[in-house]
């Protein structure tokens, strides 16, 4: 089994008073936890914050815990040789079981879990994970495949982490920051408690093209300046094919042109739409030939776009 | 439970929970959920009726209030003071998502 510092984890001093090692979690606490937290390592390092303070917030784990004796972090260790009587079962194995799982084991004795445990329903655990996918896989619905590590009881009862690989399939409908719940794909009920649940956190990976906005998405429509003044059919990318979109002419540079009906599917049926904003561009290095045709046209023009400015400082704004 | 038993929903405005089924699910109880209604935490969509009925993403909500509780040994007027901060957080981060993908990106 390997060693975790606990007082080390939050902090604190190995003769910790118990209010200065509740303190210690708090601060810890509100930095990392996953709900307040904006550090991606947050979930990992508050769950690392919690197990070290579920042991040492409560007297009876803590002094247990101090009987383990001191070790360096991660190193392997066996507890004393009496240890395994607190699970009521002195030759119990402590190999692969991880120290948390073992102070769990300790309270969830008296609750039902561990050896001889008693016939409590005990709903399974919900399990909560983030699937990362494309915006195509968005749109049409897919397969995904997410490894946890899971706690699972054992056949005498101890709890343990387990590698487990779920498969899920993600129906049409997703979006960023959209959670789906699987019913009953979480951990087994005990006793005829109901399986727990799995909830999915879908994050669409950034697309080069595309940006989304709940089940809308925006894409940048470059257009040559006498494709923006003099209207043009232009072909765009969907996530379900190219379309043809007409430009009307005089067409300003950030005017949103909406293509109805072509953005994610929602769940509730129907789909978003897609809104290409106008961008007018110029060619980085225009020829001999373009050059003459806009000074003939500089010449020849009475456009001023910048007219508002006179008339806004002759009104003394 | 095997594959074919399970139900996939999108926790969204479109499904709705019961009082008694957000309790199963969350985690708290049903006086703890009334508690958090009356802080005006989460509203149900029928406010008036007495078989509330909460759309799915007050879920979500919930359990991030049954954890908060947890982990910070909160009272319920603190927890539903923190929840509403969060989902103010979350509705202005959804606006300034909305925002930026509105934003046109320098063209290369």
């Amino acid at each position: 089994m390997k060693y975790k510092d606990y007082y080390r984890i939050l902090g604190v001093e190995r003769s910790a008073g118990a209010a200065d090692i509740k303190k210690a979690y708090r601060k810890l606490a509100h930095k990392y936890h996953p709900d307040v937290s904006k550090d991606p390592e947050g979930e990992d390092k508050f769950k690392e914050v919690a197990e070290a303070y579920e042991t040492l917030g409560n007297p009876e784990k803590r002094a247990a815990y101090d009987q383990l004796g001191r070790f360096q972090p991660g190193q392997e260790f066996q507890p004393p040789p009496d240890w395994g009587k607190r699970f009521g079962d002195s030759q119990f194995s402590f190999e692969d079981v991880d120290l948390a799982d073992l102070f769990a084991g300790l309270s969830a004795g008296r609750h039902g879990a561990g050896p001889g445990r008693g016939q409590f329903r005990m709903p399974g655990q919900d399990y909560e994970v983030t699937a990362h996918i494309s915006l195509a896989q968005a749109y049409r619905g897919t397969e995904v495949e997410l490894n946890l590590t899971v706690p699972e009881f054992d056949a005498k009862g101890f709890l343990h982490n387990v590698p487990r690989t779920f498969k899920v399939r993600i129906p049409k409908g997703a979006t960023d920051g959209q959670r789906l719940r699987l019913t009953g794909r979480g951990g087994k009920g005990l006793n005829g408690g109901r399986d727990g649940d799995l909830y999915l956190n879908i994050a669409l990976h950034p697309h080069p093209l595309f940006r989304v906005s709940g089940h809308d998405l925006y894409l940048d429509l470059p257009l040559a300046p006498w494709e923006a003044v003099l209207g043009a059919t232009v072909e765009v990318p969907t996530l379900a094919g190219p379309v043809s979109l007409k430009v009307p002419p005089n067409t300003r540079a950030g005017q949103q042109l909406r293509l109805s009906r072509r953005g994610l599917p929602k769940p509730s049926g129907g789909e978003g739409d897609l809104f290409a904003i106008a961008q007018i561009v110029v060619p980085a290095a225009p020829s001999e030939r373009e050059q003459t045709l806009f000074k003939q046209l500089a010449e020849s023009s009475t456009f001023n776009p910048r007219g508002h400015f006179q008339q806004e400082v002759k009104n003394g704004n | 439970m095997g594959t074919d038993q399970t139900e996939a929903v999108w926790l969204t405005e479109d499904h709705e929970f019961s009082l008694a089924e957000l309790a199963a699910l969350s985690g708290l109880s049903e006086a703890e959920l009334r508690e958090l209604v009356d802080y005006g935490a989460v509203t149900p969509i029928n406010p008036d009726s007495p078989s509330w009925v909460f759309s799915g993403a007050c879920l979500l909500t919930v359990r991030t209030a049954c954890r908060l509780r947890i982990s910070f040994e909160l009272e319920p007027d603190g927890v539903a003071l923190m929840v509403s901060l969060l989902n103010r957080i979350h509705e202005l981060e959804a606006q300034v998502g909305s925002l930026r993908a509105q934003l046109p990106h320098p063209v290369r």
